[in-house]
């Protein structure tokens, strides 16, 4: 009797030491890193105004129902933080700046289309892909609504359509792609008027941010946030103050698919801890059968 | 698995199908139905409180999570009596295993509820949709797998009950033949490679219930720190086997109650061994794991998450394992029954921790609390999943019998449903 217990514990180390142990032998991961083809937008909220006509323009290029931009001139949703809705893909906040204490800055929030996107690796069916331009682009045909990519957006963008009975979509920034892939610029980067919204190679935006913040020390925080974040970002901003004293969240330069996507590549390196653990039964049931037969059937 | 020993005697449980709590629990049933049915009317924005910081609700943290590791007493006893031989646990078996049936098969109807596109749920399945980075996608194909495994675990029983007996009326009666048929292949062919079945249950079983420990470990910077750990899924492990013995006692005494049977004291109490040792190897590996991560000082820092995680130890593991440890309460069917209920109240709770409780999203609006049509189908989901295991339990040969009840039972002559 101790000596099966025994067994029966040891099995059960071994067999999770081998599903779990497994994740020190990472392999292959889905993400892939910047190799120069990722485009992006660099966001420089000491240049924002705050006029809100991205607002407006991402509402004329993506969505049905089309407002009007007087809409979108109100002052007074600054009073509050806002945040994405399935029929708004990009909100423009405040943030206070005491190197301007007369003017408030601003800070434009989407997608920031991550380099490592942690909701393509939690996708259960691959709804969510990163493409090759750097846009994290939805398939709505593919997704079974599990929402696993809200859980999992370290920046909590996604939204879903709740309100939809039949067919709700996982809604988000788009990185207008249908534009970018013609080599148009998103339309909210289009329209806006000041320098705010620049679009080009991730490369040479993560340049043109070290230039700005050389050129004027005093009026940027000298961190380009998004270049390392969270393995980088496609969206990556400028801010006048502490990035963390605005809304944006304070994350590792980890990559957030390289923890799970090890655990999950640990567990089943070419399948070999499941069919290890399953020899394994097969060789136990096998030898305390043999036992059970020579001993006479009953063993205790 | 299908071949019985002389000191099992599985019976169908001869007693009339409602009883006065039947009774009851259909009516709470009901009202579920009626809630689940109603939530495809009206969708997700009315049905239930979430929003986009809160995408997942009880129907992932109860009727999903929680449920798994509740059918846990299916692989552990399939491990325990099958795998390893432990003859004087066979009694056990098919209980454990119409458990995990039923368990897993209303863990899927709970999901249909919380998928936006519940008609999409075949996705996973095709080959040019499947996505191998996605510890989701490996929980839902192994449950697939594992439940289709549960099913053809189960068909022995209906061959037993329904071999040469398939007789379906009026109508049906064309289907008759072609049953009959079916369960004679089943027969011949079963019995030679359920331990194929039976081995790949305990592996898919082993490989879900830790993934289930991983899918939170995806938004590390939302998690609180009692929770989050890379070695959650070990921890999932290792809790859902803590749990499969304890559930197969919790309900075996309920059933024995409800059947007015004797509860089978001496292999209930001797498979009370195993849990004090499971829980204590989870207890030390979470202590090792909150020091280690320099998290442990979290549990005095007086909000619900640190206050949540006294509960969950204390009740779930620390006490349970005092009181299993002590020969004269497990010797005790009220002792063994009140022990079970708390480990089995601690790992619900450490799944509601982890899906709800330990997930703090940016910019919450509101916390979520459950709305009533979400708690309504929860417990509707629950009490149906009893009501047909009453159901099965009198139809099929499941539940043992040792053969003083059994005489004392044609004794008295009750009347079954079914003869």
């Amino acid at each position: 009797m101790e000596k099966k217990r025994r067994e029966f514990l040891k099995v059960i180390a071994a067999g999770t030491s081998g599903l779990i142990g497994g994740s020190a032998l990472a392999s292959e991961s889905s993400s892939k890193k910047d190799t120069g083809s990722y485009l992006g937008v660099l966001v420089d909220t000491v240049n924002c105004i705050g006029c809100r006509k991205c607002e407006w323009a991402c509402n004329q290029e993506n969505q049905e129902e089309k407002l009007e931009l007087a809409k979108f001139e109100s002052k007074e949703v600054f009073k509050t933080s806002r945040r994405m809705e399935s029929d708004k893909f990009t909100v423009v906040n405040s943030y206070d700046n005491p190197k301007a204490p007369e003017e408030k800055s601003f800070l434009k929030v989407q997608c920031m289309h991550c380099n490592e996107p942690a909701c393509v690796s939690a996708c259960i069916v691959g709804a969510l892909t990163k493409s090759e331009n750097g846009a994290v682009s939805y398939d709505a045909w593919k997704c079974i609504g599990c929402r696993y990519c809200i859980v999992a957006c370290p920046f909590q963008v996604p939204t879903y359509e709740y309100h939809d009975v039949l067919t709700p979509e996982v809604k988000k920034c788009t990185f207008c792609y249908h534009l970018i892939k013609e080599g148009k610029a998103p339309a909210c980067v289009e329209i806006c008027p000041e320098e705010a919204l620049t679009f080009g190679t991730r490369k040479d935006l993560i340049e043109l941010a070290y230039s700005r913040i050389k050129k004027s020390p005093d009026k940027y925080y000298p961190y380009i946030y998004g270049e390392k974040d969270i393995g980088g970002t496609s969206w990556m901003y400028l801010t006048g103050v502490n990035y963390n004293k605005t809304q944006l969240p304070e994350l590792p330069e980890r990559p957030i698919p390289e923890i799970t996507e090890s655990i999950q590549h640990g567990i089943f390196k070419s399948f070999i801890p499941p069919l290890a653990l399953y020899g394994l039964l097969g060789l136990i049931m096998y030898s305390t059968k043999e036992k059970e037969n020579s001993e006479g059937g009953e063993n205790e | 698995m299908n071949k019985l020993k002389h000191h099992e005697h599985p019976e169908q449980m001869k007693v009339k199908y409602f009883s006065f709590g039947t009774k009851i629990l259909t009516v709470i049933a009901g009202l579920g139905m009626t809630a689940f049915i109603y939530r495809f009317f009206v969708g997700l924005d009315v049905a239930t409180n979430l929003d986009n910081q809160y995408p997942w609700g009880i129907w992932i943290a109860i009727d999903v999570a929680s449920g798994v590791a509740l059918a846990a007493g299916g692989f552990t006893t399939a491990a325990l009596a099958e795998i390893f031989h432990r003859e004087k646990y066979h009694s056990i078996i098919r209980p454990a295993l119409l458990t995990a049936m039923l368990g897993y098969t209303f863990v899927a109807i709970g999901l249909l509820a919380d998928l936006g596109r519940y008609y999409n749920i075949w996705h996973p399945m095709m080959p040019n949709m499947w996505s191998g980075n996605s510890v989701l996608f490996e929980v839902g194909i192994c449950v697939m797998i594992y439940l289709t495994v549960l099913y053809i675990e189960f068909l022995p029983i209906v061959v037993e009950r329904f071999k040469s007996k398939v007789n379906l009326p009026s109508l049906l009666a064309i289907l008759n033949k072609p049953i009959e048929l079916f369960l004679k292949i089943a027969d011949k062919t079963l019995g030679r490679v359920t331990f194929i079945f039976i081995i790949a249950g305990v592996v898919l079983s082993c490989l879900h219930q830790s993934s289930l420990g991983t899918l939170m470990v995806i938004a590390p910077t939302k998690m609180h720190p009692l929770w989050y750990s890379p070695w959650s899924p070990l921890l999932f492990l290792l809790s859902a086997i803590s749990v499969g013995f304890p559930m197969v006692i919790f309900e075996s005494i309920l059933a024995s109650r409800s059947f007015k049977i004797k509860p089978e004291k001496k292999v209930l109490s001797s498979i009370a061994k195993y849990t004090p040792i499971i829980l204590s190897v989870y207890f030390i590996i979470k202590v090792l794991d909150l020091i280690y991560r320099d998290a442990l000082h979290y549990i005095w820092e007086g909000s619900l998450s640190s206050y949540s995680f006294s509960v969950e130890m204390l009740i779930g593991v620390i006490i349970p394992t005092i009181m299993l440890l002590n020969n004269k309460i497990r010797n005790n069917i009220n002792g063994l029954f009140i022990a079970a209920s708390m480990v089995i109240f601690g790992v619900v709770l450490n799944r509601i921790n982890v899906y709800l409780v330990a997930y703090n999203p940016l910019y919450e609006i509101e916390t979520y609390f459950p709305s009533v049509i979400e708690i309504a189908v929860t417990i509707g989901l629950i009490s149906t999943l009893i009501l047909v295991y009453r159901f099965v339990v009198i139809v099929f040969p499941v539940i043992s019998i040792d053969g003083e009840t059994k005489k004392k039972m044609e004794n008295k002559n009750q009347f079954g449903i079914i003869k």
